[in-house]
């Protein structure tokens, strides 16, 4: 966790003193190393004899919890989103 | 939506190669954690670099930013649904839930609180909540709301998912989504806990 923080502080600091420069080539490197996690991820996964063995069922039993924790979320954005603009209205 | 294709490819290949043990005895496992670093750095300088969103960070509506309550409480009354259909109980499943996305962590703690089973579950639901954020995002943004990417990225949405966050709900939102990931990244282990003890 202190590790990350201290990744992203350092990050925002460089970014700062590049400021002025052309940074596109910065998004192609962030999508590269997206891309780089997630074929890590499925490694980990594919690999996991135990998870390949019970994959049927235990994975819909986790798309059931992750389909219904994602909703639930995007519910509770809802309600704050709805709020905010009632907000907005009265006091603009 | 191109992207978000590419990346469910990129997944999938990496399941076929480990499932084939093609990488075996890799360096693996702490490989992901520094990329992971590197990562969170040049996002870091990204946003550094892009003084227009430091500065957006004070038009910000301040309500916004207790996101990550709602984001809590709406994971953990979903996740309490999923139980209706499941063979866990409540607390089983919303422990399961409060990974956030944040498969590592969560799968860890439960396989150590309730078994192997369950921590499965949770390894392969938090895996799902991010591919579901990484898929849904433009979509999200575009019919709901721009919170609700942010939301539904949970505990990811201060790296994995804020490049696609960015692009969906807009550079405006980058200081929340950061900021909602870290609140929620740290409650993963107190929630994951609790619910498991119960």
């Amino acid at each position: 966790m202190l590790t990350i923080i201290s990744m992203m502080t350092l990050g925002l600091a460089v970014g700062f003193v590049l400021r002025r420069r052309a940074m596109g080539w910065v998004a192609r490197v962030v999508t590269a190393l997206v891309w780089l996690l997630l074929l890590l991820l499925g490694m980990e996964v594919g690999g996991n004899s135990a998870i390949i063995a019970g994959l049927h069922r235990l994975g819909v039993e986790a798309l059931v919890v992750a389909a219904c924790a994602t909703a639930g979320s995007v519910l509770g954005s809802v309600l704050l989103w709805r709020s905010v603009k009632r907000d907005n209205r009265r006091r603009p | 939506m191109r992207g978000s294709l590419v990346i469910v490819a990129f997944f999938a290949l990496g399941v076929a190669i480990g499932a084939l043990h093609l990488a075996e005895n890799l360096w693996l496992t702490g490989v992901s954690y520094y990329v992971l670093c590197a990562l969170i750095f040049f996002v870091g300088v990204g946003i550094g670099s892009d003084t227009g969103t430091l500065r957006s960070l004070g038009s910000l509506n301040r309500r916004l930013f207790t996101l990550p309550l709602l984001t809590i409480a709406g994971t953990l009354a979903g996740s309490a649904v999923a139980a209706l259909v499941l063979p866990y109980t409540a607390a089983e499943c919303m422990a399961v839930g409060s990974g956030m996305a944040y498969y590592s962590l969560s799968s860890v703690l439960i396989t150590e609180y309730s078994g192997a089973d369950l921590g499965v579950v949770a390894l392969l639901a938090n895996v799902m909540r991010e591919l579901l954020a990484l898929l849904l995002a433009p979509l999200l943004a575009l019919k709901v709301n721009p919170l609700a990417p942010i939301a539904a990225g949970g505990a990811t949405t201060a790296d994995t998912t804020l490049p696609i966050i960015t692009r969906a709900s807009g550079s405006a939102y980058v200081p929340l989504s950061i900021a909602h990931g870290f609140a929620t990244d740290f409650s993963v282990p107190f929630l994951v806990t609790l619910f498991s003890s119960l």
